[in-house]
């Protein structure tokens, strides 16, 4: 194997944007204090200083002005990255996501591209209540149009935004803010990842979890465990959301006969809805055992610490739903 | 001025009592977090506290105040209990919103206290609403809401403003200008600087204060809350002020000097109405000293509180989510 290097979550996503800033004139950075304070999380931090006002663009708190700026901008020439700081004050946008990077190609009989980047973080555990930690993947996968990506894993921190940087269609992509201070080993070489499969993160044959985001390490660290009991998972990160690579887990399903979906999404109409779908329409009788989701309690995320872990999948969790689907 | 004219010594000292509660509250509430007693964010108003109090004074208890997520001392101007709201900081169950909204998320009915609002400029448009239904029911009430400039950036500030002004609705709205949106300085969030120009644009009367000064908060609030109840329309004041402290506790203040915030510790609005009180004799050093004890006891009862409080069981997780008692 090559050299590793050992990085933290946010500084692959920094590495990530300085590459993407450094390659091309025409890309820059747009949201609310991605400058002078430093990005919300320090993702940005000193990348002002490195490349200037014009590239790194600090804005007022105007999500549906600046998203759909950053959408207009590419319709005329330039690649922006749009920073919304959370997926909470995502709504406010998304009209323009929804309405304008979603449909132009399509409404003007495939004469408009909207290469436009928007990242947001995302996902729950800081004790930030209710209004500060969705799981807002499934809305945007709904929506035909756009592609969504999830970073789950560190490689993909640092390269998913350059081959997304590439694409012509508007990219979605989700980041995490509790992983911000995890390390881990990648590559030295590590660069551009693609933006079009999921990708088995570890092989196994006894069942798959099929899992993105936050859910990539927590299953990984449930295989583990489980391996130590004789159980051999294999974990799937599925990392587009839209349009879902189903090969990739129609298969795996087809060589393990047993699935279990893992998001910290709210349970219902989420991103596993529609992965156990098209296990039913195209696996059904791959099937040993009804195929099961865990996902996140339906409920707005409660403040202390107790409720809000009991409110999305541990890792423990999902040790126990593999043991009761394996040996029921 | 009206005001300082009619300052009776026993309303001189129950405001100088706020001042010095809301003060050394949130320094109580500092030092709880850094003992990871309170979590998540927090949001501290340290050196903003004459504009709350100095609005809140005007009220009636039936009027209706609407908050942002840097709202304690707004709730403590409000009568809100200090140790149901130091509870809800722990997450305690005996906490003011059950501990399910920690800091953020300050909620008393009794009190007419609605938040406690996370998503910036989100609470604007209730606040027309509220005024709304006031009139219809033809209830004699009034609606304030309190908001940051930053928040005056947001579509959602344009709209409620011109929904109140256009179906004239009895709303006060209260900027905080506290020239910084986390990061972003006003000059880098606002075209046009004077935040009190925004309302005249949408036909509603609106002024500007020096927010660092009681007497003259007090007597332009007065002014506002009399007008918005006699003529039944909303008013914009922009309280013109500064935060002490970092935006919430993951700030490094990169974004500005620390002699600037030095220069405007100068202007700290409680030494300035205490000596105000010392020399009109409105109190006297003896008064001064008695009120250091009331204060110690109460901030210690309100930790008291909060540490004898119980977390909320588990099991109780998905309550709240829709009305327990759909009939009433
Ligand atoms: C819609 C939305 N965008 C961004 C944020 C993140 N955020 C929280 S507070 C804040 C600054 C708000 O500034 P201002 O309205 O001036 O109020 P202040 O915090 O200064 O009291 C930002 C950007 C948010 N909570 N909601």
């Amino acid at each position: 194997m090559s050299e590793t290097i050992k990085i933290t979550y946010r500084e692959a996503l920094k590495a990530g944007i300085r590459e993407a800033l450094f390659n091309d004139e025409r890309v820059f950075l747009m949201g609310e204090d991605v400058g002078r304070y430093g990005g919300a999380f320090a993702v940005s931090k000193g990348l002002l200083e490195e490349f200037g006002e014009d590239r790194i663009m600090d804005v007022p708190l105007s999500e549906a002005g600046f998203v759909g700026a950053g959408i207009g901008a590419s319709l005329a020439g330039l690649k922006p990255i749009v920073e919304v700081m959370t997926v909470n004050f995502a709504m406010l946008p998304m009209d323009q996501i929804a309405n304008n990077a979603a449909t132009l190609l399509h409404m003007s009989g495939g004469q408009l591209n909207v290469p436009v980047v928007i990242r947001m973080s995302a996902g729950i555990g800081k004790q930030l209540a209710a209004q500060h930690s969705h799981s807002w993947e499934p809305l945007f996968a709904h929506i035909p149009g756009l592609i969504v990506v999830s970073v789950g894993t560190h490689e993909d921190a640092r390269g998913m935004l350059s081959t997304a940087l590439n694409s012509p269609d508007p990219v979605i992509i989700f980041e995490y803010t509790s992983m911000l201070n995890m390390e881990a080993e990648i590559p030295a070489d590590s660069g551009p990842t693609d933006i079009s499969r999921a990708k088995i993160r570890r092989e196994g044959k006894d069942i798959s979890i099929i899992t993105y985001g936050i859910g990539v390490y927590k299953a990984l660290e449930a295989a583990k465990r489980l391996s130590e009991q004789g159980i051999d998972a294999e974990v799937i990160d599925l990392r587009v959301l839209r349009p879902l690579d189903e090969d990739c887990f129609i298969k795996s399903v087809s060589k393990t006969h047993r699935a279990l979906l893992v998001e910290e999404a709210w349970s219902t109409i989420n991103v596993s809805s529609e992965v156990s779908a098209r296990i039913m329409e195209k696996a059904f009788y791959e099937l040993d055992a009804p195929v099961k989701r865990l996902g996140g309690i339906e409920v707005p995320i409660p403040y202390p610490l107790h409720l809000e872990n009991a409110s999305v999948p541990q890792v423990e969790d999902i040790e126990n739903a593999v043991i009761k689907i394996l040996r029921p | 001025m009206e005001t300082k004219d009619k300052l009776s010594a026993e309303k001189a000292e129950k405001l100088l009592y706020q001042l010095l509660l809301m003060r050394k509250f949130e320094e109580k509430s500092a030092e709880l977090y850094t003992k990871e007693k309170i979590r998540g964010f927090l949001h501290l108003y340290i050196g903003e506290e004459a504009v709350a109090t100095g609005v809140i004074q005007a009220l009636k208890p039936e009027d209706n105040v609407l908050g942002t997520y840097r709202e304690h001392a707004h709730a403590l101007a409000r009568d809100v209990d200090a140790g149901a709201i130091m509870a809800e900081m722990y997450g305690k169950q005996e906490g003011c919103s059950r501990g399910r909204g920690g800091s953020m998320h300050i909620f008393d009915k009794e009190k007419n206290f609605f938040g406690g609002s996370a998503i910036v400029g989100g609470h604007l448009p209730l606040a027309t609403g509220m005024a709304l239904a006031s009139k219809k029911l033809k209830k004699d009430n009034i609606t304030v809401c309190f908001f940051g400039e930053g928040a005056a950036a947001e579509g959602i500030f344009h709209e409620a403003l011109n929904l109140a002004s256009l179906w004239k609705v009895p709303v006060l709205f209260v900027c905080e200008n506290n020239l910084y949106a986390m990061g972003t300085a006003l000059r880098f969030s606002h075209a046009v600087q004077e935040i009190e120009k925004k309302g005249q644009a949408y036909g509603i009367e609106s002024k500007a204060v020096d927010g660092m000064d009681l007497l003259k908060v007090m007597a332009a609030a007065n002014k506002a809350v009399e007008q918005v109840r006699n003529s039944g329309e909303p008013y914009l004041l922009v309280c013109n002020t500064y935060r002490f402290r970092a935006h919430s506790m993951f700030d490094a203040e990169l974004y500005r000097k620390k002699s600037e915030v030095e220069k405007w510790k100068k202007r700290d609005p409680i030494p300035k109405f205490r000596k105000y009180l010392l020399k009109e004799n409105l109190i006297s050093e003896t008064q001064l000293q008695e009120m250091e004890e009331r204060l110690e006891t109460e901030i210690q009862k309100a930790v008291d509180f909060a540490e004898a409080g119980t977390w909320e069981a588990k099991e109780e997780l998905t309550r709240f989510v829709y009305s327990e008692n759909p009939e009433s």
